[in-house]
């Protein structure tokens, strides 16, 4: 663990994006009670530019709505979504690539066509038809998200278990009579986390991605506010105001350029044999 | 390579009619009684209509030969109706599909040269300014949402200099022929296009940078050297080549990626495609409409697999064809 984080804190990139993480969450976790500012509500005059009032720094949009409540508010919705929806994609493909990975032959067969024609289907298309059909709400949101996004994991998991499964220990783990899910799960799994936690950490980043998307079309969640909508009930009036669609998306830039460093620094910390740098 | 393509066709309509399956199902996960929503889409909800509906669409039929019905209308290319465009859907996915086609396989384009050509650049050159600076580039575009540098882009680019028109296909009212209408759809193709690519052209930079840095290291390359070969030859004969076929499984992978982009840039830049044919239906819950245009992505798709595996053998002839 020591050794991880030395390598983690040796790689630029990993630090600043851990520091843009940690900023993310904070603001999340803390923002909306230091600026209880309604992001709602209607505290100034419509299309306030910004840096003129300290009391509404980033200014006002179309209604009159503080800007910069939006984007403290958003700070939750976004991270939240992010990782809620990679957990589940997490506990739909992990199992699945284990049992395809250990059982061979054809669960693994049927698991990996399964698997394959999850990831035929477009992604981003089928979470606006699901989230269409289900009626936008948090939950249909994380739901489709972590149904378009499980299948990669489903098949890095394979391909670690498929590797893993003829090493001696888990060898000798059959012998001694071990239970095949005691094996996958104590044996095997542990193994096969490193690459797996690497994926998660860039999945977090599709997946807030995916949520500004949708928010942006108008399929996000009517009760929360969120970065993506706000850029999206800026657009009509980008001409006017700029600020109101500049800022949030400067906020889903940093946060998932942060989460993509992170990924970066973990891949070097975690694989050390495949490490980006050339030389 | 005849069999292996039969063989792919062949997988790709299983699929496929996994899809329409899952479309149908979709449907039916639709709230409400699909009738009554059609009903209700048709502007009228009386009993008899919601009944002759139910008939005429064979709602009264029990599920599998709905199913069975469902099916064979699509393989007839029978889309169904919308009723808030009173138009057949496939009727109005054909008008859209040649302006998606000219947007995608323009950013597609852009972001492979562009992308291929950045990444070997910073491979080239890596550890120097050079390196650091594309790498940046390709990390900071990999990042922002899609939706968002279009907008950046019509900020810049229409608002602040009026260089380029920011929506639409061609000059409303204009009526040009020929040449001049070329130039004029072109100029509104810049920037959709170059919206869409940049992402992709990102994606294909880091990819070509770190598959050229790991090709490199082969035993190959230190032969080749050895044999006398020129830098350049080293780098385009024997690296680039290799180092391409990760980046051709990503261009496979990403197709689907492609249009779900498509979706986004033809909504910001009123690009009358079916990814704007999506949105409209999206706004006004035209579920038919919705589910067709979802179907004729996959369709895309699947048909865009087929052609990067077919690729992926002219690149690699180690790949044998009968696989």
């Amino acid at each position: 663990m020591k050794q991880f984080w030395k390598s983690m804190l040796r790689s630029p990139s990993g630090v600043i994006g851990l520091i843009i993480l940690m900023l993310a969450i904070w603001v999340a976790a803390f923002g909306p009670l230091l600026f209880p500012n309604s992001p709602w509500r209607m505290v100034q005059r419509p299309f306030l530019p910004p840096f003129t009032l300290s009391t509404v720094p980033l200014g006002t949009d179309a209604l009159g709505r503080d800007v910069f409540a939006g984007m403290i508010f958003g700070a939750r919705v976004s991270l939240l979504v992010g990782l809620v929806s990679t957990l589940v994609a997490l506990v739909v493909g992990v199992p699945i690539g284990a049992m395809a990975g250990y059982f061979g032959g054809k669960v693994d067969d049927a698991l990996m066509r399964f698997t394959e024609f999850f990831q035929t289907i477009p992604s981003f298309a089928l979470a606006i038809v699901l989230v269409a059909i289900l009626q936008p709400s948090i939950y249909s949101i994380v739901a489709s998200i972590a149904v378009v996004s499980w299948p990669p994991v489903a098949r890095l998991v394979r391909g670690e278990v498929l590797s893993l499964r003829t090493r001696e220990y888990v060898q000798a783990a059959v012998v001694t009579g071990q239970s095949n899910s005691w094996i996958i799960l104590r044996e095997i799994l542990p193994n096969a986390l490193s690459p797996v936690i690497v994926l998660a950490s860039l999945m977090v980043a599709t997946a807030i991605l995916l949520e500004s998307s949708l928010s942006f079309l108008g399929l996000g969640d009517p009760n929360l506010i969120s970065w993506g909508y706000m850029v999206g009930a800026g657009r009509t009036v980008i001409r006017q105001a700029w600020w109101i669609t500049v800022f949030p998306g400067v906020a889903i830039l940093i946060s998932v350029l942060g989460l993509n460093l992170i990924g970066e620094g973990l891949n070097d910390a975690l694989n050390p044999r495949l490490s980006r740098k050339g030389r | 390579m005849l069999s292996f393509v039969a063989q792919r066709v062949v997988k790709g309509v299983i699929v496929l009619l996994a899809i329409v399956v899952l479309n149908f199902f979709l449907i039916r996960l639709a709230p409400g009684d699909p009738a009554i929503v059609m009903a209700g889409e048709a502007g009228a909800s009386d009993q008899v209509f919601v009944r002759q509906l139910r008939e005429k669409f064979g709602l009264d039929k029990p599920l599998p030969e709905q199913l069975f019905i469902y099916v064979k209308g699509i393989a007839t290319l029978d889309l169904g109706f919308s009723f808030r465009q009173q138009a057949p859907v496939a009727k109005l996915i054909a008008e859209r599909l040649p302006a998606t086609l000219l947007l995608t396989l323009t950013a597609f384009a852009i972001s492979l040269v562009l992308g291929v050509l950045f990444g070997t650049f910073a491979a080239r050159f890596a550890g120097t300014m050079l390196d650091t600076g594309i790498t940046i580039f390709a990390l900071i575009f990999y990042a922002m949402p899609i939706f968002w540098v279009a907008l950046m882009g019509i900020l810049l680019f229409s608002v602040t200099v009026d260089w380029l028109p920011s929506f639409g296909y061609e000059t409303v009212g204009a009526n040009l022929t020929g040449p001049a209408h070329v130039v004029d759809v072109a100029r509104h193709l810049v920037m959709p296009a170059m919206t869409l690519g940049l992402f992709f052209m990102a994606t294909y930079t880091r990819m070509t940078r770190a598959s050229m840095l790991e090709v490199k290291r082969l035993d190959f390359v230190k032969t080749a050297r050895a044999k006398g070969l020129s830098d350049s030859v080293i780098q385009r004969r024997h690296v680039l080549r290799n180092a391409l076929l990760p980046v051709v499984t990503l261009a496979g992978v990403h197709a689907g990626t492609l249009i779900g982009g498509a979706v986004i840039t033809e909504t910001v830049f009123a690009w009358p495609g079916i990814g704007r044919l999506m949105y409209d239906a999206l706004l006004q819950r035209d579920y038919n409409l919705l589910l067709g245009v979802f179907v004729t992505c996959s369709v895309m798709v699947l048909i865009f697999n087929l052609i990067t595996d077919l690729i992926y053998r002219l690149v690699d002839p180690r790949i044998e064809f009968a696989a």
